[in-house]
């Protein structure tokens, strides 16, 4: 069933990797197959942080095809000199995990389609995220065990959406767990609760449109669709309100962008979601416990209707 | 309704070969026959004294341990039971077949006083989905917000909500009332049966879709009218039944319930005549 959660600070920075953390923890009965965050940590602005991988955690309850080690090194090499050919810089280098990496690059461009092409065209390689603001770090795992292996709980930032995955329509790896970047846009996130059922008419004309899908999951559609719509003009709001009518099937869904946080409710109602809202703070996931984890004190909440569309600013 | 009497001769289901065993069982008559009302007990239930009240804090409980430990109270004699730090957990309260004050300070998640018959109880917070599914009798008051599926499958009682509440509000309900002071949702009184639902304020989209029977009174706007759901005339024995229920849910007392919309089932869905499939779609 999965379980989403999201919050937006307004005004203010607080340690969104922790409290989304919390949040997604309270929701791991909804789904413990994988978490994933989207952090949007403060940053100078300068440079983009990307977020990639080069292989699949092949651990226990893993899909995914065992790979000798030694492939991602040479996937990393070719990342590296791809880089260089594109002329962008690496700033700083993390990785965190063999086939998990994070770099900051100083790259002076901004279309990332033909950058994403070039990354993307080694095999094995994805990249999770890619922004100035935005790191999508997304594992096999309940929130806890993931945001332990990424070090997360101390990122300070504005606003975060995070999903709690229960696989039933495609495998269990990192690949197909969200949140799914909206390529090839810097700096917007989606997830998803709920089953699409026109995935493969619209992935289909989408692709025609140049569009890419690293995965078969039917969330992943929503980031693209909406990334489509905004690569045509259209502002965040209005390709969420697009992607009520031309997305078919049950969804709640957040996205985010570098200094925004919006959901919608598809026009049956029927998936949950519980939201808090207040001047400095809006809060809001699946169930009512994931918000009480970052505010237990008594607060009024409510489900958002049918059909509605809602963005905040930070 | 159907007829539940034991019957020892053929039916006309065994004549035509659909089964051969014969149905016996107790009768809805002898089941609530007063004279052997000594008889009856109704397994879970306790002789509660309402004056004999205490507190139960289920901050560090779990939903499980919290409904045990209220039983244990209720065991114990207690009629007023006031329920601190519910702080949204999940299935509080759920299954009480007991008369019995039960106050919660706080917020419930979802499946909040599901399958409950005769408790008065009072939410001062918000319920999640399925708030009080299966009630079959008592009176449930939430002071704030309510999510989806309010009232699912209710047989009886009052449920009240006086804020708003979300989709497929008293989807399948079999009787009660359902009592909403604010908005409500898409698909409100879906395949509802029985029962009766009054929202004061605006409800969504395709109202009392496929509703069997029951009546839903409106005070607001209407998204549009569900599939086989229609307008009907609002009588003197409907208004005042509508002030009586306003009164006794402490809610909309001033109401002019007079210019609510009534709507009831056209029963051109119900599959009680001779038509064909094909003819149907026709009548509709």
């Amino acid at each position: 069933m999965c379980g989403i959660a999201g919050l937006i600070h307004r005004g203010k920075s607080s340690n969104v990797g922790s409290e989304l953390q919390g949040m997604l923890q309270a929701l791991k009965h909804r789904g413990e197959d994988s978490t994933g965050y989207a952090l949007y940590g403060d940053t100078d602005g300068k440079n983009f942080i990307m977020r990639f991988k080069v292989g699949e955690n092949v651990g226990e309850g893993s899909s995914s095809i065992m790979e000798d080690v030694s492939v991602y090194d040479e996937r990393k090499k070719i990342v590296d000199q791809y880089l260089s050919e594109l002329g962008a810089k690496i700033v700083k280098e993390e990785r965190v995990l063999p086939y998990s990496l994070r770099y900051e690059i100083s790259y002076d461009t901004k279309d990332l389609l033909e950058f994403s092409q070039k990354i993307e065209s080694i095999p094995g390689v994805e990249i999770l995220s890619m922004g100035k603001s935005l790191e999508v770090i997304k594992d096999l795992g309940n929130a806890k065990m993931v945001c332990d292996r990424y070090g997360l709980d101390k990122l300070v930032g504005t606003h975060a959406i995070g999903h709690a995955r229960m696989a039933t329509e495609s495998g269990v790896d990192i690949k197909s767990a969200h949140p799914f970047w909206g390529y090839p846009f810097s700096d917007v996130s989606v997830v998803h609760n709920g089953q699409l059922t026109n995935y493969w008419n619209n992935r289909r004309l989408l692709e025609n449109k140049g569009m890419r899908f690293m995965s078969e999951c039917d969330s992943e559609l929503i980031a693209v669709y909406i990334a489509q719509k905004m690569r045509e003009g259209a502002s965040l709001e209005e390709g969420m309100k697009a992607s009520l009518t031309g997305l078919d099937g049950v969804f709640t869904y957040f996205v985010a962008t570098k200094d925004s946080l919006g959901m919608a409710k598809d026009t049956m109602a029927a998936k949950p979601l519980v939201l808090y809202e207040s001047d400095d703070l809006v809060a809001m996931g699946s169930e009512e416990i994931a918000i009480r984890s970052v505010l237990p004190q008594e607060i009024d909440t409510y489900d958002p209707y049918d059909g509605e569309v809602k963005v905040w600013q930070i | 309704m159907a007829n539940l009497k034991t019957t020892e001769k053929k039916t006309k289901s065994q004549s035509m070969g659909m089964h051969s065993e014969v149905l016996k069982g107790r009768t809805q008559q002898k089941f609530f026959n007063p004279d052997e009302g000594e008889n009856l007990y109704y397994f879970g239930t306790y002789d509660v004294d309402f004056n004999k009240r205490t507190e139960l804090d289920v901050k560090e409980m779990t939903a499980p341990e919290a409904n045990k430990e209220i039983d244990n109270l209720m065991s114990q004699g207690y009629g007023t039971i006031v329920i601190k730090n519910p702080q949204g957990k999940h299935s509080l309260g759920v299954g009480i077949l007991n008369k019995l004050n039960l106050i919660f300070e706080g917020s419930l998640g979802y499946f909040g006083m599901g399958s409950c018959d005769g408790p008065t109880v009072r939410i001062n917070g918000r319920v999640g989905w399925s708030c009080a599914e299966n009630l079959m009798a008592g009176k449930i008051v939430i002071e704030k917000n309510a999510g989806s599926c309010f009232g699912a499958a209710i047989r009886g009682g009052d449920l009240i909500c006086k804020g708003s509440v979300g989709a497929r509000t008293g989807i399948d309900m079999k009787g009660g009332t359902i009592i909403v002071g604010g908005d409500a949702g898409a698909f409100t009184g879906f395949m509802m049966q029985r029962g009766r639902i009054i929202i004061l304020g605006d409800v969504g989209i395709n109202l009392g879709d496929s509703m069997y029977d029951g009546t839903i009174f409106i005070g607001g706007k209407i998204g549009s009218f569900g599939s086989d759901a229609v307008p009907s005339d609002l009588t003197d024995s409907d208004k005042d039944w509508l002030k009586r229920k306003l009164k006794v849910a402490e809610i909309g007392e001033k109401f002019d319930v007079s210019k609510m919309t009534k709507i009831v089932a056209g029963k051109k869905l119900w599959n009680y005549d001779n038509l064909e499939p094909h003819e149907k779609k026709g009548a509709i």
